[in-house]
Parts: structure tokens; C-alpha cells; sequence
């Protein structure tokens, strides 16, 4: 065993020169594999990172909203409704919700506006997420003024600020009282935005949506595994821009790959040959490449992983921001919490070390089981 | 020092610091605990649905109350022009029905 070792340790000395003999060439090898394995590894924590968050934080979002339909488009429900819905069997209560999104002209971001029982504001005052407070340089204590839907100025004194921890919920939320509520967007009384419902046992969500919709035909139900399922699916391998950048990568990498397998350069064919010459076996230089591939790889995945997840669990994904910002004017400042596993590292491994590996094989095995004489030539 | 063991050693550098990634990843997540049953429970307080991600339109905002849509109802030419709306993916019932026509 020691012996086996002490001749592995031999190649690896000889590997590691014939590599620092083609530094240049095998520097930007290094960078180009590191930066590869840096964008699929950055999109993979991100992506696990937000799929995760967002499982805990919208665990507790209403069991069921119903929303009423009107042309095709989400319209006021009566809040009698809800009374009819309080008859299902196995509901346990329906709350009437009011939130609407609200245009700031002076930003021109959008704000989602809500009313909030729990916290029983008093007309005329507001409580404001961190990104509104950001955008209007506004604080406790300070006014904000609303265009109602007749055109009047509403000033709304700021109660206080949502705690910015909490921004991945609440970045663009202005808490409300239901009077300044209904007098800026002329909601009618006895009219919401939808309903909330709650449902005693969790595996009756899906008979009670029924009902509902037979009840009240002209809604549409949201149940919270949807609202769940739907992170999912924003964030899933398949979604929009994710797919352009992992089939950005993989494209990249086959023709990184590729270009490897395709056949090796006039010097490392010379080498191989003077190595047979001396007395090397194929499977020496079989050996040696693999060693040589090890190195390269190894030390990619190293360096991209650890650059992946500073760039998204220290600087906040900072190269991802202004795809996911869009034109948006208020975008929540928010770390994401690394939810990372060894599943995520061997995936990335297999991806990225063995194709690679593999490729490199190949054409030595071609190229150490000629000729020595007519490979030196 | 041998080439092969200076490769050796970084090698083992390197573990140490994807053992430390892993390390700091626990603790940020028993840390950050806290603030995560802080915004469950503002979700569950407030009636929330959605995460505040993508604020430049309503339809993005709230990802799972968004009006149901079918391509270009609005319109023979109205492409989907912002750029969140390239991060969302069309509703799982739409993808079955396309599954079955292709």
C-alpha cells in the first residue's frame, strides 16, 4: 500500500510540473472552469436558498383565498359572501382581507397597501416596510401623501416602520386603517378585496374549495399549497431565466469539454510519446491524465463553490440583482439564509469533475496506445 | 516540500473550507431562525401570500393571487415585457395542457 502510494505521489510531482510547464494555458483553464462551476453553483444555493425561505415564512398564510371573478379579472367580493362560505362545514372562520397595490408617482414604485385588524389603526396614520421608508426617505413621525381615487391629497402620518428583518415580506407593505383604506381607493362598505378562509382539518382544504365553488360560482379559490407550490415553480430548473442560465453554463462547459476530447495539443502528444519511450505504460499516462484532470477540476469546484456562496449568502446575490430587480424601483434588501447540503456539493461534483475527467481520458488512451516513434515524429 | 504534497495540503485547505462553508451555513441558519418565525409571523398576522420579491407589477408582486392568463389575451402583440415575468414560470395547468397538444 505504501508503495502505491509513494509511486501515486511520484505522477502527482511529475503531474503537477508538466501543468506549471504550460502555466499560462492552464491559469486560463482554471479561471474559465472556476467561473463556470461559479455561476451553476451560485444559481443552486440561490434558488434552494429562496425555495426553502419561502416554505417556512408562507407556512402560516391562509389556508384558502377566494377571489371573485368579474370579466375575467379579479373583482371586490361582497363580504356576505363570507357568510354563505361560514356555513361550509369544517370552516372555521372567514375574514374579509382589503389590500390593493397603490402607485407612487414621486418614485414610481408600487406599493401594496393592506389593512390590518390585529394592529387597529386609527384614521390618519400608517406603518410603513422598510423599502417604502427607503424610497421616501420617511421615518416615525413624518407624513405621506396619497392621491385618492377622486383626486383628493390624503396625508398619512407614519406610526412606524416595519422591522427591516423582515423585508422578504414586508419591503413595499403600508399598513392602513380600513377608513383611509376605503376613502383612497372608494371601496364600497360591504365590499373587500377577498377572503380569507380558515379550514379546521388541513386534508379538507380540497372538499371545501369544491363547495365553494359550487357555492359561489363566479369565484376562484387559492389554496396554500398552491401559494406554496408556486415558489416552486418560479424557482424551479425549468423557470424562465434559470433555464437560460444553466443552459448557458452547460453549453459552455460541453464546448469546454469538447474541446478537451477533441484531441490533444502537438506537445502533449510529444510528451506522451518520450514518456512511452522511457518506459511509461499506457496505463501510467493513463494514470498521470487522470491526476492531471483531478487537479484541474478539484481545484475549480473548490474555488467556484466557495466564490458561489459568498456571492449569494454574503453580497446578497449581487450579480443576480438587477435580473431579479427588473424595472422595479423597490426591491427588498434581504440576505438570504443558506440553506445548504452535502446533496447540493455531490450534485455539483458530478456535474462538473466527472464529465470532465471523462473527457480528458479519452483522447490520452487514444494517444499513449500508438506508437511511440510515430507520435514523437 | 514535494509538489504532490503542497497539492496534498491545499487540497486540505480547501476541505477545511467547504467543512467551515457547511459550519457557518448551520449556524447562520440557527441564528437566522428568529427572523424567519418573525416573517411567518407577520404572514400569519397580516393574512400574507406572497414574498416580496418582484414589486414592478401587480401581477408579479403576488405571484399566486395573479389573474389566471392565457398567452396574448390581452392583445395579438402584448409579449410580456417585464423582466420578472421571464424569472415566472406559466401555472402547472397550463404546462399540462401543452404537454398533451405537443
Amino acid at each position: 500500500m505504501e508503495k502505491w502510494i509513494e509511486r501515486q505521489k511520484h505522477i502527482i510531482d511529475f503531474t503537477l510540473s508538466s501543468l506549471l510547464r504550460r502555466k499560462g494555458k492552464n491559469a486560463a483553464l482554471i479561471i474559465v472552469y472556476t467561473l463556470v462551476v461559479f455561476m451553476v453553483a451560485s444559481v443552486v444555493f440561490f434558488v434552494q436558498a429562496i425555495k426553502r425561505e419561502a416554505s417556512l415564512i408562507l407556512q402560516d398564510s391562509p389556508d384558502m383565498i377566494i377571489q371573485r371573478m368579474v370579466i375575467g379579472r379579479h373583482d371586490l367580493i361582497p363580504v356576505s359572501h363570507g357568510d354563505r362560505v361560514k356555513s361550509i362545514r369544517g370552516v372555521s372562520a372567514v375574514k374579509a382581507r382589503l389590500w390593493g397595490y397603490y402607485y407612487d408617482p414621486v418614485t414610481g414604485a408600487n406599493y401594496t397597501l393592506m389593512v390590518s385588524e390585529e394592529r387597529r389603526l386609527s384614521a390618519g396614520s400608517i406603518i410603513i416596510g422598510a423599502g417604502v421608508s427607503r424610497a421616501r426617505i420617511a421615518f416615525e413621525g413624518d407624513t405621506i401623501e396619497f392621491k385618492a381615487h377622486d383626486g383628493a391629497v390624503i396625508d398619512l402620518e407614519v406610526k412606524s416602520t416595519i422591522n427591516s428583518e423582515s423585508e422578504l415580506v414586508s419591503s413595499d407593505l403600508i399598513l392602513v386603517s380600513e377608513t383611509d383604506f376605503r376613502r383612497l381607493f372608494g371601496v364600497p362598505a360591504g365590499y373587500a378585496t377577498d377572503l380569507a378562509v380558515k379550514v379546521r382539518n388541513p386534508r379538507e382544504r380540497p372538499t371545501v374549495a369544491l363547495k365553494v365553488a359550487e357555492l359561489l360560482p363566479d369565484t376562484r379559490q387559492i389554496l396554500r399549497d398552491e401559494i406554496l407550490r408556486t415558489y416552486d415553480a418560479v424557482f424551479n430548473w425549468r423557470g424562465g431565466m434559470m433555464l437560460v442560465i444553466l443552459s448557458g453554463m452547460l453549453m459552455a462547459f460541453i464546448i469546454f469539454a469538447w474541446d478537451k476530447a477533441s484531441g490533444l495539443s502537438s506537445e502533449e502528444r510529444r510528451e506522451i510519446g518520450i514518456l512511452k519511450a522511457v518506459g511509461w505504460e499506457t496505463s501510467d499516462v493513463l494514470v498521470m491524465k487522470f491526476w492531471e484532470g483531478m487537479v484541474l477540476s478539484l481545484s475549480s469546484l473548490f474555488s467556484g463553490v466557495l466564490l458561489a456562496y459568498a456571492h449569494v449568502f454574503f453580497t446578497s446575490s449581487f450579480l443576480f440583482e438587477p435580473a431579479l430587480k427588473g424595472w422595479a424601483v423597490l426591491y427588498p434588501k434581504f440576505k438570504a439564509v443558506p440553506f445548504i447540503d452535502p446533496f447540493q456539493l455531490a450534485m455539483l461534483c458530478f456535474l462538473v469533475v466527472v464529465p470532465y475527467t471523462v473527457a480528458t481520458i479519452i483522447p490520452v488512451w487514444r494517444a499513449a496506445t500508438v506508437d511511440p516513434d510515430s507520435v514523437m515524429r | 516540500m514535494r509538489k504532490s504534497s503542497l497539492f496534498f495540503f491545499y487540497l486540505l485547505i480547501n476541505l477545511v473550507l467547504i467543512i467551515l462553508m457547511f459550519a457557518h451555513a448551520s449556524h447562520q441558519q440557527t441564528v437566522r431562525v428568529a427572523s424567519l418565525k418573525e416573517m411567518a409571523c407577520i404572514v400569519e398576522r397580516f393574512g400574507l401570500t406572497d414574498l416580496c420579491i418582484f414589486t414592478e407589477a401587480s401581477y408579479t408582486r403576488n405571484l399566486s393571487q395573479a389573474d389566471l392568463h392565457a398567452p396574448f389575451q390581452d392583445g395579438p402583440m402584448s409579449l410580456e415585457h417585464f423582466p420578472s415575468g421571464s424569472l415566472a414560470t406559466p401555472p402547472q395547468v397550463i404546462r399540462k395542457i401543452d404537454g398533451k397538444v405537443d
